[in-house]
């Protein structure tokens, strides 16, 4: 036995004796991607994986869009025949698909995988490379839906999929079988985010970072990544077992060979009801940051915020069964599962108060971010109270596929997730581009956006008390819901426009926009003690954190001594950040896209043959192992044993 | 703004710290321990999905089928409880830097790792029931497929990093804690294995 021994090579080491241009010289040419495609391609700088997944979560976000114009344009007037029903069928579905896994889940990691590296302290993502495969499995699943759609094979079976229609009795043809495989790109993509997120707020934070002095964000990232570890399995698995039913034979939910339908709802269900909050929590972190930055005050009921998170993480997995009132239920069932829906409302609550009293107790600012925070606080609000209400039973099966539900979740998504999603691209795009986005112009596309979504689904509530279906083409003249329906088509339009001017106005601002200092809101984050945009080491020495509002501290304390000449960066313990190991980090490859490639061909051919997986699984086993492989020993010197 | 900041002090030098550890304080463990976390959640909902379709009162196989044949499945349990012995001395080796047992007991899990892999051809071979006659055999036929998945997965990596622990990188301190690491997880696919076992072969006939 031998204790390995550092080689006799001494390193170069940022400190007192290396700081300013010079340390900047040795940490950019380290961490810094190399020009041109294919130094894109093979960058894991978090920063460049974190842009790219934003600029695609927002081109899913216009093609979804989009269909949301058309669908309001068909509806806009009884018995118009813009659209047939089948196309219609596709489109419904591949909006809410499109909305659901191609915008808002990737939307919110692409925040995340841009500031929590700035946020926590370090220089990039633990498993940077895992990372860098995520996004191209996104984007590739993305494509192949849609590529799939132009080819008239888009799904139509709903975002949900519901079988027996999904099943290979009522869907022949290759249109669900394209959505199952959809699905299984993007949990693919969303679990390696939430292993790498996971992994960098554990180990990974600024020494002095203690749990409690984590930014609630965060917080937020770490409660949702551990709800996606425990949910995605579940809509892996079964949507395996629907396209196992279709492909090869299977009977899971064949009721004539001991299957049952209801299976497929439970195991959706209890992927999909965590999934909005998979959604809605990140949104909260956004708010929480928001607020304190624009009170110029910690947020009020720091830890009684902190701990809603996580109940409500925890209540997300006892609700699924809402979704399934209209199936039939034991009376305790239905019992069980309102109490538990109408319970969530609880810790939403507190956080919704613990941000007016941040705002009541602080010295608020009324600037872009904070307009869209209210917005938010004001339709999210109203999104939580018609949740109440469908949790009753009663009221849920008078409403049940009724445009009530539609109104609903178009208040609690787009009120709840959008709004503050909106408001962080406002506050963050300082950091993310050097540039001030403008505020006359911002404020514009808020004051348009904010009444044009309640003129488009407002309305809504009242169509499905008075009995209008979900999921329909079109409706018959004389049932009393044309005019609403118009007015409902007219703010649709309207809110479009009004995001419009926002994506304008960001267009605008990266080119002609102020040029940002480090911190231009005087927040309290670690994220603004860097410049903006960030170097690509992010931290030219390690900050150190006393408070959990690092940057409202008087001391500015940093730790110093690692490696510049390799990519290293330091792991701290769970609990207290204690300065741990130096550890080294991945450098720029093409495995991660090699290997995505080789997986996105195996899925694809695998919706036409099942010998895909054993054959496909082949190459996919190469380019992993290739990735794996340590290819340069010389380069990071590590202790050897003799 | 940045020009008022207060100005920085170094406290903390971070060259002393090591480069590598085992257990909890190492990133690997970590990664793994999420990945524990997604494939035990796809286990226990496949299982979930089993105890959903034997519950809706009918039998268990169907009529005229039977439960699997025992002998495939239960050597492959006997030898897969009696791998646990050399993984343990891997990790044990791994922890102290021995090299040679290191290299020669990796050899011997993926031969052991071998025989698992052929053993469970023959499992697939007992089952007594396709995936497609009903939902009973698609049931068990998906936590076989699931748990060979890991069986395979995990057999190739142990074969990759024996390869790896060969060639010069084998003495880098960080490979070790990858054989720990590895140990780590093989108990983890050990374990999956058991209640799955009682599910594929002895419910069927305990509930008839």
């Amino acid at each position: 036995m031998s204790q390995p021994t550092d080689s006799q090579r001494t390193y170069l080491r940022d400190g007192p004796d290396l700081t300013g241009a010079a340390l900047h010289d040795k940490l950019a040419g380290t961490w810094g991607d190399r020009p041109g495609f294919w130094g894109w391609a093979a960058s894991v700088d978090h920063k460049s994986i974190g842009r790219r997944y934003l600029v695609t979560a927002f081109v899913f976000l216009a093609l979804g869009g989009v269909l949301a114009l058309a669908m309001r344009l068909q509806l806009s007037g009884p018995q118009k025949d813009l659209i047939g029903p089948d196309r219609y069928n596709q489109i419904f579905t591949m909006h809410g698909t499109t909305m659901m896994f191609l915008f808002a889940v990737p939307v919110m990691d692409a925040v995340a995988i841009y500031l929590l590296p700035l946020m926590l302290g370090t220089r990039n993502l633990a498993f940077p490379r895992l990372n860098a495969f995520s996004w191209w499995m996104y984007v590739a699943g993305g494509s192949m839906l849609w590529i799939a759609f132009v080819l008239n094979a888009g799904p139509d079976a709903g975002w949900f999929s519901y079988v027996p229609l999904a099943g290979p009795e009522f869907s022949p043809g290759k249109r669900v079988d394209f959505w199952a495989q959809m699905v299984t790109f993007t949990e693919v993509a969303a679990l390696a985010v939430a292993v790498s997120i996971t992994a960098t707020i554990l180990k990974a934070r600024a020494p002095g970072m203690t749990l409690a002095r984590m930014p609630v964000f965060a917080w937020s990232m770490l409660v949702v990544s551990l709800m996606v570890i425990f949910s995605m399995p579940s809509i892996a698995l079964t949507s395996a077992m629907l396209m196992a039913d279709r492909m090869v034979g299977t009977q899971f939910f064949n009721p004539y060979e001991y299957g049952d339908a209801l299976l497929w709802q439970h195991l959706f269900w209890f992927f999909g009801h965590p999934e909005v909050y998979i959604i809605f929590l990140p949104a909260t972190g956004f708010v929480s940051e928001i607020v304190q930055a624009f009170t110029g005050r910690q947020v009020f009921g720091h830890t009684a915020v902190v701990l809603s998170l996580v109940a409500t993480g925890l209540l997300a997995f006892g609700l699924w069964v809402h979704h399934m009132f209209a199936t039939g239920l034991p009376r305790m069932g239905y019992a069980f599962y309102t109490a538990a829906s109408m319970a969530v409302a609880v810790p939403s609550g507190i956080q919704i108060f613990c941000w007016i009293a941040t705002i009541w107790t602080g010295r608020p600012r009324f600037g872009l971010p904070m307009l869209w925070v209210l917005g938010f606080i004001v339709t999210f609000v109203a999104g939580g109270l018609t949740g109440v209400m469908l949790a009753s039973v009663p009221l849920d099966l008078q409403v049940h596929d009724t445009y009530f539900v539609v109104a609903h979740f178009h208040y609690v998504l787009i009120g709840g997730a959008v709004f503050p999603l909106l408001g962080a691209v406002a506050y963050w795009f300082p950091k993310f581009t050097g540039r001030m986005l403008d505020e006359r112009w911002g404020k514009v596309a808020f004051w348009i956006a904010l009444p044009a979504f309640h003129l488009t689904f407002f309305p809504m509530h009242y169509l499905g008390i008075m009995g209008m279906p979900r999921r329909v083409y079109t409706y018959p003249a004389g049932m009393g819901w044309d005019t609403l329906n118009l007015i409902s088509s007219i703010g649709a339009f309207l809110f479009a426009g009004g995001v419009l001017v926002f994506v304008g106005n960001a267009l605008w601002s990266l080119r002609h926009g102020e040029q940002a200092p480090a911190d231009p809101w005087q927040a309290h984050g670690l994220e603004w003690a860097t410049s903006s945009p960030p170097q690509p080491y992010n931290f030219a020495h390690l900050p150190v954190v006393t408070s959990a509002t690092p940057l409202w501290s008087a001391e500015r304390p940093v730790a110093h001594g690692l490696r510049v000449e390799d990519r290293e960066v330091l792991l701290t313990t769970v609990l207290e950040a204690r300065p741990d190991l130096r550890e080294p980090s991945p450098m720029p490859t093409l495995w991660p896209m090699v290997a995505a490639i080789a997986t996105t061909v195996m899925f694809v051919c695998s919706i036409f043959t099942p010998w895909a997986v054993v054959i496909g699984s082949l190459p996919v086993a190469v380019a992993l192992i290739a990735w794996f492989w340590p290819k340069d020993r010389s380069h990071q010197g590590e202790p050897v044993v003799d | 703004m940045a020009s008022n900041a207060p100005a920085q002090t170094f406290a903390i030098d971070l060259q002393p710290l090591p480069t590598h550890a085992f257990g909890r304080r190492s990133l690997t463990w970590w990664g793994i321990v999420a990945f524990f976390l997604i494939e035990g959640t796809a286990f226990v909902l496949a299982v979930a999905a089993y105890f959903f379709l034997m519950g809706l009162d009918r039998a268990w196989p169907p009529p005229p089928f039977t439960p699997p044949d025992l002998l495939a499945g239960t050597l492959f349990t006997m030898v897969v409880l009696l791998s646990e012995i050399p993984n343990t001395l891997i990790k044990w080796a791994a922890e102290n830097y021995e090299l040679p047992r290191v290299r020669g007991l990796l050899v011997l899990m993926s031969a052991i790792g071998l025989v698992l892999v052929v053993l469970r051809g023959f499992e697939f071979n007992s089952l007594n029931v396709f995936w497609h006659q009903n939902a009973y055999g698609s049931a068990i036929w998906m936590l076989l497929v699931l748990h060979t998945t890991h069986i395979v997965t995990d057999w190739v990596d142990t074969l990759v990093l024996t390869a790896l622990m060969f060639t010069p990188h084998g003495q880098e301190g960080r490979r070790f804690v990858d054989c720990s690491e590895n140990a780590v997880y093989w108990r983890f696919v050990w374990l999956c294995w058991l209640p799955i076992y009682a599910l594929i072969y002895w419910l069927p006939r305990l509930v008839n």
